[in-house]
């Protein structure tokens, strides 16, 4: 006969259970029974746990056997009835302080355990997991106020009864009485006269740790402005009489400026829609051309991908040099292992058949290096409608 | 495009953008008023029963969502055209999902401003490059599992509307789209139209968190 594996505390019931060939919840039974009765199951599993094997062969009393990673009512239970049964046994030995002791102790120890536990994290997110199996809406975090609240509530009302207890048992709750009103009364004319001034402080607190926030806000956002905005109003200023280096001007600094506001920390940088970003920004500011960029998706800059992204650089440099348009779109779309990007201008394009030898841009650059990495370029131009430039890619 | 019978209003907190927007658009639209704060519009506009609304999407006192929330509440005829300097997703997705039947961004040139509120005066909807790819963003991929849509056709975009929201982010005018796929301008604002009350009412998760992150559910 040795311990079963089954254990709500060592598995002493189920390794009986297992030798006698029943269910674990009899024997369980009986040694409930033997418990209530006077507490002597209490010393029998006791004694059985030291006698009874581990299946390893292993023997003794080891606390860190028992499976505490349970933590179901069941184990709670069992444990409780282990301290009950205890209880129960030394005091019919006689081994007994006095109720007007032992009662008032357990009230106010279970009450300090409640305020004193730290489980609230813990708990609030098994609720929250079980709240999420519930259909319907997705809960991302359960509020854990009225949780806290609750457990030090319970917590206080107990540590109060076990003080009263104690008192009430003591004879001493009378006496108690009288110094609790006094104490009420004393503590409730203080907060009469010192209210007024408490909550001023606490707001003036309050209010002076705002006011440092905002300045050291305003005080940033001053040192931001003044490097960018205000140096590009000042090259603005001069430049007055070259419209399109205005532009460009203009355009940069509202892109600093937006990525500066929105940019949020959830663009990483090496990804495909930031180097088109970075792209476009480049030839925006040296060409003096417009850019447009739009991304869908995104994906990890592979050596093909990168391919892509110099394709398309080039192709946006020559829609910015070469068509005359004031304005160039860039799309680009990350879908699966597909990677597409296209160039678009409005301008007067050209024939892709009779380009000139000496302009190597359009075979060297976009189509040689496409095909390189398993991709190809597609370019259509007519005098009317501009041109476009498709570039498409599979990678990984 | 000349339609001087299109009666529209103007809501912008900066006066000097408004004047702008003013000088534009006199003697192409008839520019029924002008205001510069949240209240003052909604009242204005109430009163003088515009057809289109042009509204700024950032302003103190609950922005261009809270006029077009408050309006739309009394005058459900009236239609919105939200304008920003922002082009971040949650602002666009915001405004379209207060019930704007479009977003452009004030960069927009002045031919292309009032194409856009003939546009939305008729009915249809208004994408800028970038909404489309917003768009195709929060509709890639298969529809999140956890919302449990009662609509499932509310929580996909059909071929053809993807292609045509992806020739607009390539830059196309409805024009060229219409040619590129050979269908009628009206069946390209027909699909776009599809697509915004799909945003509007679709429980995509991408998109119902985008709106409840500003607290527009």
């Amino acid at each position: 006969m040795h311990r079963g594996e089954d254990r709500l505390i060592a598995g002493v019931c189920s390794g009986i259970a297992e030798a006698l060939g029943v269910d674990p919840i009899i024997v369980r039974t009986a040694f409930i029974i033997l418990t209530i009765a006077g507490g002597f199951g209490v010393p029998l599993y006791l004694v059985l746990w030291f006698l009874l094997r581990e299946p390893d062969g292993t023997r003794g009393i080891h606390l860190d056997r028992v499976d505490v990673t349970r933590g179901d009512l069941q184990q709670l239970v069992a444990v409780c009835l282990l301290v009950a049964g205890t209880v129960l046994l030394l005091r019919s030995l006689g081994l007994w302080f006095s109720d007007a002791l032992v009662w008032p102790i357990t009230l106010a120890g279970l009450g300090v355990a409640l305020l004193w536990s730290r489980t609230g994290d813990e708990e609030r997110e098994r609720l929250t997991r079980a709240a999420n199996r519930l259909p319907g809406r997705r809960f991302e975090a359960l509020p854990g106020g009225w949780q806290t609240t609750l457990r030090l509530a319970l917590g206080a009302v107990l540590v109060l009864a076990g003080l009263g207890a104690f008192l009430a048992a003591n004879d001493a709750l009378n006496a108690a009485r009288q110094v609790a009103i006094a104490v009420a009364v004393t503590v409730a004319g203080l907060a009469l006269i010192l209210s007024p001034w408490i909550r001023r402080m606490t707001t003036e607190l309050a209010e002076e740790r705002r006011e440092r926030i905002r300045s050291e806000e305003r005080s940033e956002m001053a040192a931001h402005l003044h490097d960018s905005v205000l140096q590009t109003l000042a090259l603005i200023q001069r430049k007055s009489d070259q419209p399109r280096e205005l532009v460009a001007l203009a355009r940069r600094q509202e892109r600093e400026l937006r990525a500066w506001l929105y940019g949020g920390p959830d663009r990483q940088s090496g990804t495909l829609a930031n180097e088109i970003e970075a792209m476009a920004a480049e030839v925006e500011d040296v060409h003096g051309v417009e850019v447009d960029v739009v991304t869908v998706g995104d994906t990890a800059v592979t050596p093909a991908v990168n391919a892509l992204v110099q394709a398309t650089r080039e192709a946006a440099v020559n829609a910015a040099r070469h068509s005359g348009a004031d304005a160039v779109s860039v799309y680009a779309e990350a879908d699966g292992d597909r990677v597409t990007a296209f160039v678009r201008d409005r301008g007067h394009g050209f024939d892709p058949d009779h380009v000139p030898a000496d302009r190597r841009g359009i075979s060297s650059s976009i189509r040689d290096r496409m095909s390189r990495h398993g991709g190809h370029a597609t370019i259509t131009s007519s005098p009317t409608d501009g041109t476009e430039v498709m570039l498409e890619l599979k990678h990984r | 495009m000349n339609d001087r019978s299109t009666r529209v209003f103007l809501v912008d907190d900066h006066s000097l953008f408004l004047s702008g927007v003013r000088a534009e658009l006199d003697g192409v639209v008839d520019v029924a008023g002008t205001s510069t704060e949240v209240r003052d519009a909604i009242e204005a506009i109430r009163q003088t029963k515009p057809d289109v609304v042009l509204v700024d999407v950032h302003m103190p006192g609950g922005g261009g969502k809270a006029v077009i929330d408050a309006v739309l509440r009394t005058d459900p005829r009236v239609r919105f055209l939200a304008l920003s300097v922002s082009d971040a997703a949650e602002d666009v997705i915001a405004v379209i999902r207060a019930g704007a039947r479009g977003y452009v961004t004030k960069t927009i040139g002045a031919t292309e401003l009032a194409d856009a509120i003939r546009r939305v005066h008729d009915g249809d909807a208004v994408f800028s490059p970038r909404l489309a790819g917003f768009v195709l963003d929060a509709f890639a991929g298969e529809p999140a599992t956890v919302t449990a849509p009662q609509d499932p056709e509310l929580d996909k975009l059909t071929a053809r509307e993807a292609d045509v929201l992806r020739l607009i982010a390539r830059g196309y005018t409805y024009k060229e789209i219409a040619r590129r796929l050979q269908i009628s301008v009206k069946t390209v604002e027909t699909h776009v139209s599809a697509v915004l009350r799909k945003l509007q009412l679709s429980t995509r998760h991408e998109l119902t968190r985008w709106a409840s992150d500003r607290g527009v559910v």
